[in-house]
């Protein structure tokens, strides 16, 4: 095994930073200036969307039920079992609905975003669209991130609502809580502020999964082994930015709004 | 083929060399992939590429057609400078450059009427018109039963024939054949190269064939097709053809760029020791 000298190592990470901002800045361009393939960005819409639904659902379901069981345990102590309803939707909204929303998507699409594109690299497909003069990053990733952008913001509404619902369930099957104080306490627990915090996120994150899975495929290179590295980076890559980005999402909105 | 659309308007095509190269040079991880090539190409020219695995003739093509950019250099195609060219204006030149690339590049979730197609639905042609078109490129290369088909359902000798489809249905004014018979039995190799013979003594299309074979380069210098019998015939009296020239890179370099007869009576050691 070799090692690259830390020059080069560092001119590579810069190249690549170089070239994934130069990726977002033409997709963003093409978002603007014709053709738009609306078709594509329907079809992904579908595939993203409403596909990764079961996925978004089941996490967001059984997270809002394990949320109100160990929130319980500890809210019992201070005889506030009935504040569940307020910490789960809180948690919810706030932080747990758009980040495992986020990585269960990036885990799904990110992954199939590289792994596509990637294949389609090394096979030529990219460069024969090219040679047949049709702009892959009109055709292939604007549509990706229009869709993922699009689709993360309503299936995070979708992970909030049925991680609210699993938290309703646990709190009235397991904790005795009456139901509708339950929602009483979620509802009276949520200002304006949060849920634009909680509804601002799935916009950047869906922005980094789709830029970052189609950037490595798009960058693949080595044949189907090649195909596989992309597709580990994308998501590997794509999961600790989105949590690196909520972080700082979440600190420039408290520093905002103060809450 | 005579009802296949024409890429461009036919006022516009060039009175010069089609394709002219100065000192085009192309680095990858400090190796010097093409080193100062200088060539030019004219108007119905077919000039065959040959030359050692990793001499760097596919990314001669590349560059070529504009899929790869030069760090040194000048290439004119159809008179235009392609190194200073925009994406986008890159796209317009494209347009009348066909390309069949080393393993087909066919789109493998499209059906072959969809892959052929793929240029003119992009400039949304009518249907029907696009059909009848792609039928006539699919006849053309003899594989209109698999228009229904998926790449992944042909063989790799059916997949070529389908890509030179793609690649000739816009009646472009080049055509950039990269090793089109590469993989391929030599029954299935000869087939390949008497299309290209066909598309060369019937269209009479500007091309540049990257070639492994010398039998199939030599096949296509010293081949006719012939429109009546419908297939491709030894040249008599030990004739070549005279459009047919030849390019063979070695390690970056043009070593010999000539016609059929300069290559076999070349007296250099190393060109005589590639052919032998």
């Amino acid at each position: 095994m070799t090692f690259a000298s830390p020059t080069e190592f560092a001119k590579d990470k810069i190249a690549a930073l170089q070239e994934y901002s130069l990726l977002c800045a033409r997709s963003v361009y093409s978002l603007f200036t014709s053709p738009i393939y609306w078709g594509d960005i329907f079809t992904q819409m579908d595939s993203i969307g409403f596909g990764s639904l079961p996925i978004v659902v089941l996490t967001g379901f059984f997270t809002g039920c394990v949320l109100a069981l160990q929130s319980a345990t500890s809210l019992q102590e201070f005889g506030a079992v009935s504040m569940t309803g307020r910490l789960v939707s809180l948690s919810m909204v706030k932080e747990l609905g758009p980040v495992l929303t986020g990585l269960m998507v990036s885990g799904r699409n990110a992954s199939g975003m590289a792994s596509e594109l990637g294949s389609m690299k090394v096979t030529e497909q990219i460069d024969a669209m090219r040679a047949l003069g049709v702009d892959p990053v009109r055709k292939l990733v604007a549509p990706r991130i229009v869709a993922t952008v699009f689709m993360l913001f309503f299936l995070t509404i979708v992970s909030d609502a049925v991680g609210m619902a699993g938290g309703a369930l646990v709190s009235v099957a397991l904790l005795g809580l009456n139901l509708s104080s339950y929602f009483h306490a979620s509802y009276l627990a949520l200002v304006y502020v949060d849920v634009v915090q909680g509804l601002t996120k799935p916009l950047f994150f869906g922005f980094i999964i789709s830029t970052v899975g189609c950037y490595f495929g798009m960058s693949t290179k080595g044949g189907t082994q090649g195909v596989g590295r992309a597709t580990t980076q994308a998501v590997v890559v794509s999961s600790v930015v989105l949590i690196v980005v909520d972080f700082l999402i979440s600190r420039t909105m408290i520093g905002i709004f103060g809450r | 083929m005579s009802a296949l659309a024409p890429a461009v308007d036919t006022d516009t095509k060039p009175t010069g060399p089609v394709l002219e190269l100065k000192d085009v040079t192309i680095t990858f991880d400090r190796a010097r992939v093409l080193d100062g090539v200088s060539f030019t190409l004219a108007a119905g020219e077919t000039r065959v590429l040959l030359g050692p695995a990793g001499g760097g003739k596919s990314v001669l093509l590349k560059i070529i057609n504009g899929l790869l950019r030069p760090d040194e250099g000048s290439i004119k195609v159809f008179g235009e400078e392609i190194t200073t060219m925009s994406e986008r204006q890159m796209y317009q030149m494209r347009r009348r450059v066909g390309m069949v690339f080393q393993e087909s590049a066919l789109f493998d979730s499209m059906n072959v009427e969809d892959n052929v197609a793929y240029r003119l639905n992009e400039e949304h042609m009518p249907l029907d018109e696009s059909h009848k078109l792609v039928e006539e490129a699919l006849q053309f290369v003899e594989m209109s039963q698999a228009i229904a088909k998926f790449p992944s359902e042909l063989s790799g000798g059916m997949r070529r024939r389908v890509s030179i489809a793609r690649a000739i249905i816009t009646k472009p004014d080049l055509i950039l054949y990269d090793s089109p018979t590469g993989g391929l039995d030599p029954i299935t190799s000869t087939t390949i190269v008497e299309l290209v013979v066909k598309q060369r003594d019937i269209s009479h299309t500007t091309a540049l064939m990257i070639t492994h074979r010398l039998q199939d380069a030599f096949t296509l210098a010293t081949h006719r097709f012939d429109g009546v019998a419908n297939e491709m015939k030894l040249i008599p009296d030990s004739g070549v053809d005279e459009n047919t020239k030849f390019l063979i890179l070695n390690e970056g370099k043009i070593v010999f760029d000539g016609s059929t007869l300069d290559l076999t009576h070349s007296d250099d050691p190393w060109i005589r020791s590639y052919l032998s």
